[in-house]
C-alpha cells in the first residue's frame, strides 16, 4: 500500500469557517482519512508541523503570528493552497484596510458603546497587528487557490480529490464562489 | 438566403445587418461574447476590454467594432480567456471588492463574468485603495469601493434620463465617478428612483434601497446559471423577479 499524503491545515485571520466547511463534506471525510493523515491541524491539536505534502490556509495574512504560521507552512508543505476568501483577498478583516490601525483599535477598545476599562491592549503575549491584512500569496508563494466564504463542501470535496490522485481540478459552475 | 450578410464567429455564420458591430450581431443571434461595459440600449463604450475578440488575427472591441461580410471572429479561444481573466483580476485589485460583505453578490455581473472565465484567485497585489461611500440619498446607496467605471450609469444618466448626472473625472489610476451636485452628493442631485442610471449598475456600486438581501441565496440571479445563459443583470434589475 502506498502511504498516505500528510496534509496540514491552519486558520489565519479567519472565522474557522473554511475549516467548519471541510467537516461539511460529511461522512465523505471517511474516505478522506484513507487517502491522508493529518499533521498540525485544528482537528488534530497538533502544535507543531512536520513535512507535509498538502497544506491548507485559511485567512489573511493580519498580525505578526499569521506571517510566522504561513512561513513555517510554506517551508514544510510541497503545496500550499490558499483556502477560501479570507486566504485570497483578505475578505471581511480587510474591510480594516479602509482605516488607520490606530483608528481601529480606539473604537474597539476607547471609543467604543459601551466599552470600560478603556484602553488598548498591549500585552506582549499578543501578536503585534498588522498595519493591513494581506491576501496571503502577497507573503508566500501560493500553488492553489479554491475561492468561497467559505468554498462549498462539494467544492472541497472536487477539489481535494483532484489534487490527491494528481489529475488537474475543474469545479463545475456553481462551486467557484466568491461569496 | 441569398442576399444576407454573414461573418464567422468560432466558425459558425452570424448573420447582420449594416451598421451592427460584432457585438450587436452576435447578441442578436445568441451568441455569448463576455462584456461589462456594453448595454445595447446606450451608444458602445468600448472601454472595459473584455469583449476583445480577434478580427482575421487582429484584436478589437466586439461592441465598437463594424460588423463586416465574410470576416473571421474568434471569441473562444484559451488565450483570450487567460486575457480576459487577468483584466478582471484587475479590475478586482483596484478596488475593494469583498464579495461576502456585497449586497450584490450572486446577481453582480463582475462576479459572474469572472465566474465564466474560471477566475479562482487574484494574481495582483491588492491596492486597498481608500474610497468612501455616499448615502445621502433616501433610495439609493453609492459604493465608490466597488465600481468599475463602465460608464453605464454616465451613459444612461445622458442618454436615457436626460440628466447627465454623471461623469467620469481625473486620469489613469486616479480616474473615479463623479455626481453634479453642489455639494458633490448624490442627495443633494436630481437623481430619481426612477431614473434608468438607478438600475444599469453591473456591480453592487450603484444600489437601489430597501431591497438588499431580498433573494435568498440559491435563488439569485447567477447562482444556478452562468452569465452566458442568463445574460446582463440590468435586464433583471428592472424585473419583479428579484
Ligand atoms: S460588486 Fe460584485 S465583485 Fe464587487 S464586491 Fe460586490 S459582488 Fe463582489
Ligand atoms: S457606478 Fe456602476 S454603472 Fe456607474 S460607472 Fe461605476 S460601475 Fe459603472
Amino acid at each position: 500500500m502506498t502511504e498516505k499524503l500528510k496534509l496540514a491545515t491552519a486558520s489565519l485571520c479567519g472565522c474557522f469557517g473554511c475549516h467548519m466547511s471541510l467537516l461539511d463534506i460529511d461522512e465523505r471525510i471517511l474516505e478522506l482519512v484513507q487517502l491522508v493523515e493529518f499533521d498540525r491541524s485544528p482537528f488534530t491539536d497538533i502544535k507543531k508541523i512536520g513535512h507535509c505534502d498538502i497544506g491548507i490556509i485559511e485567512g489573511g495574512v493580519a498580525n505578526a503570528e499569521n506571517v510566522e504560521v504561513l512561513r513555517e507552512f510554506r517551508a514544510h508543505c510541497k503545496v500550499l493552497i490558499a483556502f477560501g476568501a479570507c486566504a485570497i483577498n483578505g475578505g471581511i478583516p480587510a474591510m480594516r484596510n479602509q482605516f488607520e490601525l490606530k483608528e481601529c483599535l480606539e473604537e474597539s477598545y476607547v471609543d467604543g458603546i459601551g466599552v470600560y476599562n478603556r484602553m488598548i491592549p498591549d500585552d506582549p503575549e499578543i501578536p503585534m497587528l498588522l498595519n493591513k491584512v494581506h491576501p496571503i500569496h502577497e507573503v508566500v508563494q501560493i500553488d492553489h487557490f479554491l475561492p468561497g466564504c467559505p468554498p462549498s463542501g462539494d467544492a472541497i470535496w472536487t477539489f481535494l480529490t483532484g489534487l490527491i490522485e494528481g489529475r488537474p481540478v475543474s469545479l463545475p459552475y456553481g462551486q467557484i464562489r466568491y461569496d | 438566403m441569398s442576399g444576407e450578410k454573414t461573418f464567422i464567429l468560432d466558425g459558425k455564420p452570424i448573420a447582420f445587418e449594416d451598421g451592427d458591430t460584432i457585438m450587436d450581431a452576435a447578441l442578436r443571434a445568441g451568441e455569448y461574447i463576455p462584456h461589462l461595459c456594453h448595454n445595447p440600449e446606450f451608444t458602445p463604450h468600448g472601454s472595459c476590454r473584455i469583449c476583445m475578440v480577434e478580427v482575421d488575427g487582429r484584436q478589437v472591441s466586439a461592441c465598437t467594432f463594424p460588423a463586416a461580410e465574410g470576416s473571421g471572429v474568434v471569441n473562444d479561444s484559451d488565450q483570450l480567456t487567460a486575457q480576459r481573466r487577468s483584466l478582471l483580476q484587475m479590475l478586482f485589485v483596484e478596488g475593494n471588492h469583498i464579495c461576502p460583505g456585497c449586497e450584490k453578490s450572486g446577481a453582480c455581473q463582475l462576479q459572474a463574468v469572472a465566474y465564466y472565465t474560471g477566475m479562482l484567485a487574484l494574481d495582483f497585489t491588492h491596492f486597498f485603495p481608500r474610497r468612501s461611500v455616499d448615502a445621502s440619498h433616501p433610495d439609493a446607496v453609492i459604493d465608490f469601493n466597488r465600481c468599475i467605471l463602465c460608464e453605464l450609469c454616465v451613459r444612461a444618466s445622458r442618454e436615457v434620463d436626460k440628466k447627465n448626472l454623471f461623469s467620469i473625472s481625473g486620469r489613469g489610476i486616479n480616474s473615479h465617478l463623479v455626481i453634479d451636485s453642489p455639494t458633490g452628493k448624490l442627495g443633494d442631485s436630481a437623481f430619481a428612483a426612477t431614473d434608468k442610471a438607478m438600475h444599469v449598475c453591473p456591480v453592487g456600486a450603484i444600489l437601489p434601497r430597501h431591497t438588499a438581501y431580498n433573494t435568498p441565496v440559491g435563488k439569485r440571479l447567477y447562482d444556478r446559471q452562468p452569465v452566458n445563459m442568463v445574460g446582463d443583470v440590468a435586464g433583471y434589475e428592472e424585473t419583479d423577479e428579484r
